[in-house]
């Protein structure tokens, strides 16, 4: 007995090919619009990240932002005062490793050391249970821009000029005249120089944070680290010694370990958290949550950091990511930047011809 | 009476995985495309999302060969027969295929497996930047053998409802 085989007998009329070819159509379209193909004016990661590679040319196996830098190691000690507020197992009176990376920004990993003057600062501490954070610093207080697409605008508008090998300065002032919010970063950058040295520059996180304390309380909050080292501040990296912060960390770790505060800001009721163009006035709670010891370097294509994602949204409980539109956008690009170096590294085929056709 | 039906929990394990699997890999391909808000979100829902399908797959496969599905009827063509199976365990493969990848992938490029709510699971590779490489692009390619395998999938089961008319579709169904 098999009256399963046809129940209701075949079904007749073009309308039900229709119907089957229509409906898988439409998923694999809706497929099609969520992963981008279709939607190709879209910004995505991938776009961000060949906008950073066009303007710092193709270096395999090298970050495609920040492609200039070192490994440190070294510890971060906590001391209590931040447990108040957090969970984060880091605040403590603990000891924790720090894998770290000083960076030049921009994608060039040969550029002479006094082409910006910004330096960074990524950190990468874990726990004993394997919790993580992760963090991203600039020696510059604010961002020059609040959003994913102004950041993308920002780095097509300084793609170097094939001529002069320079970013057009009627494009860049044309992009900064359409985006006021830029306005607080000139301000620091008409007076900033490039520091000669890493040691003597705070690091800011600019992206704000949420600290949320054992009762689920949270409080955003920005944090940067402050240098204890004061010798040589304010020297500058001159043309002529396109390395010489590598030179000046190699004698200063000599002399010994070079320290930092973490200093962490409470907002206030309407401080902008979603903003990292905009500074938080004077006066704000601010607390030391410890001491940031840095020990040791290494070249960063054989150390540590070099397989390190600095990805600002790996963060422990305790530590939650604000509504900062940037954070997902460096989370997505950083992630296509580390896929795209990884697959260099391995010999993945494709990997280096694909992002070179895109030049 | 014969079997014309799947078992209860065969029905309840194939609808609900089907909604998991269709949502993950439509969550996988826009959160890698993102870079809004929403590329947190989706990644946040994707890792707990496939350890849960991975956990399900290893109790789907043990129901599978506990309980005899109905037999596909007798006058299917055999290259159709043959589709059906190699498809089906095509599925079965990838449902624990890719979370497994996934899972791998993040402990080789050294981040930590998180699952939300302090959840955190133990590196099932050793951090290396050649095995992520290999391993993120794997699951890109497999996701998208995966997602066209499900629509051939689809497209079958419309075809089984709609022209042959032939009882498949009702087995999983129920009624």
């Amino acid at each position: 007995m098999n009256q399963f085989s046809s129940p209701d007998g075949p079904g007749r009329g073009w309308w039900r090919w229709a119907v089957i070819g229509g409906a898988v159509a439409s998923v694999a379209a809706a497929f099609g619009y969520v992963g981008g193909w279709l939607a190709p004016q879209r910004l995505t990661a991938q776009r961000i990240v060949d906008a950073l590679q066009r303007n710092g040319g193709l270096h395999p196996g090298y970050r495609r932002n920040h492609a200039k830098g070192v490994c440190v190691s070294g510890y971060f000690e906590g001391n209590g005062e931040a447990s108040n507020y957090s969970t984060a197992p880091f605040f403590r009176k603990v000891r924790t490793p720090v894998v770290g990376r000083f960076a030049l920004p921009g994608g060039n990993p040969y550029a002479p050391d006094n082409s910006v003057p910004i330096r960074s600062l990524a950190l990468k501490l874990t726990a004993p249970d394997g919790e993580q954070w992760r963090t991203g610093m600039n020696s510059m207080p604010v961002f020059p821009v609040a959003t994913p697409q102004a950041f993308y605008e920002q780095t097509v508008a300084g793609r170097p000029d094939p001529k002069t090998g320079k970013p057009d300065p009627m494009k860049v002032a044309a992009f900064f005249a359409a985006h006021p919010e830029t306005a607080a970063f000139r301000a620091w950058a008409k007076g900033a120089k490039p520091s000669s040295s890493f040691v003597t520059q705070s690091y800011y996180a600019l992206n704000a944070f949420y600290l949320v304390d054992a009762a689920g309380t949270r409080r955003a909050v920005r944090w940067r680290v402050v240098p204890e080292q004061t010798a040589g501040a304010g020297e500058v990296a001159k043309a002529g010694e396109p390395n010489v912060l590598q030179e000046d960390l190699t004698r200063r770790f000599a002399e010994g370990p070079q320290r930092w505060h973490l200093l962490i800001t409470f907002a206030a009721p309407g401080d902008p958290v979603e903003d990292a163009t905009r500074v938080w006035p004077e006066p704000r709670t601010t607390i030391d949550a410890g001491a940031l010891v840095i020990e040791r370097e290494e070249a960063q294509e054989s150390g540590a950091c070099r397989d390190v994602n600095y990805d600002p949204t790996v963060l422990p409980e305790g530590i939650r990511v604000s509504g900062d539109p940037l954070l997902a956008a460096r989370s997505a690009a950083y992630a296509d930047s580390y896929l795209r170096r990884t697959s260099e590294e391995a010999g993945v085929p494709g990997a280096v011809h694909t992002a070179t056709e895109k030049q | 009476m014969m079997k014309n039906v799947f078992s209860l929990p065969a029905r309840v394990l194939h609808w609900s995985m089907a909604a998991m699997i269709v949502a993950m890999l439509f969550i996988g391909v826009g959160m890698v495309a993102s870079v809004s808000g929403r590329h947190a979100t989706l990644v946040a829902i994707h890792k707990p999302l496939g350890i849960a399908v991975l956990a399900l797959a290893f109790v789907r496969v043990v129901v599978r060969l506990s309980s005899r599905p109905p037999a596909l009827p007798e006058d299917l063509p055999r290259w159709q027969k043959v589709a059906a199976l190699g498809s089906h365990l095509v599925l079965y493969v990838l449902m624990i295929a890719m979370p497994l990848i996934g899972w791998a992938m993040l402990a080789a490029g050294g981040y930590p497996v998180t699952l939300g709510g302090g959840v955190q699971l133990p590196a099932i590779v050793p951090a290396d930047p050649v095995w992520f490489a290999w391993l993120r692009h794997a699951h890109r390619w497999l996701a998208y053998a995966f997602f066209a395998t499900f629509l051939v999938h689809f497209a079958a089961a419309l075809y089984h409802a709609l022209v042959r008319r032939d009882g498949v579709m009702r087995a999983m169904v129920g009624r």
